[in-house]
């Protein structure tokens, strides 16, 4: 189950939406042992691509350090598939490594209804979980 | 010679659990090959047979190794080598 606030989520969508049509990427940190999403932290994707996200090794090195100095870790990772569904591919699953990580995919697919979707990917192994969005 | 190398959580079941441990060597090839030594199977998740395997990041200091020599960039007493899975993926 994943509790984020609708804030966030609108934050997101945002983000995914004004890059669309390439893929959009992020981080959303939250206390070491909580699993709250707390500090939304938009990643660039060095792909540039409509089919393929990455985080640039060196903001990403930058924002670990940053989330460890804060005694934080990455509780969402998300991206978006700008035309298939929001569901992990089999790159999303390969590439998936941070355990502890609710992995957030949201469609732009349909520019008027973005699907927004939560993953949990364990040693190969996706689980489709429950989101429950918090007022703001 | 000691040399600091954080370890990313997923890799952390090859240290017994531990976020940093010390290694040495004079280049980063040597350094590998150290650790790999200590702690069995750490090597071949970070290279394959083409060398560094191309979605784990590892710095030195603050620099992306692939920047600096790859394998062959030196390293030395008093340096940080960190490493961290590639965050990426995509639609297929």
């Amino acid at each position: 189950m994943l509790t984020i606030s609708a804030e966030l989520r609108s934050k997101i969508i945002a983000h995914v939406t004004a890059d669309h049509p390439d893929e959009a990427c992020g981080v959303i940190a939250g206390p070491a042992g909580s699993d709250q999403p707390e500090r939304f932290i938009p990643m660039l994707n060095a792909e540039r691509s409509p089919t393929f996200y990455r985080f640039d090794s060196l903001e990403q090195l930058r924002v670990w350090r940053e989330m460890e100095d804060r005694d934080e870790e990455p509780v969402v990772i998300y991206h978006s598939h700008t035309a298939t569904e929001a569901y992990p591919s089999r790159t999303d699953i390969s590439y998936a490594s941070e355990p502890g990580a609710h992995y957030v995919l949201v469609s732009t697919a349909d520019p008027d209804q973005p699907q927004f979707r939560s993953f949990r990917i364990l040693d190969g192994a996706v689980t489709e979980e429950d989101v429950t969005f918090e007022p703001e | 010679m000691a040399i600091d190398v954080r370890i990313p959580t997923i890799l952390r079941t090859y240290t017994g659990g531990a976020k940093s441990v010390e290694g040495s060597g004079s280049t980063l090839a040597e350094l590998i090959a150290d650790l790999d030594g200590r702690f069995d199977g750490l090597g071949d998740r970070l290279m394959d047979d083409a060398g560094l395997r191309r979605f784990i990041n590892v710095y030195l200091n603050d620099e992306d190794v692939r920047f600096i020599g790859g394998l062959a960039a030196p390293v030395a007493d008093g340096d940080t080598v960190t490493v961290l899975p590639a965050v990426a993926g995509g639609a297929h």
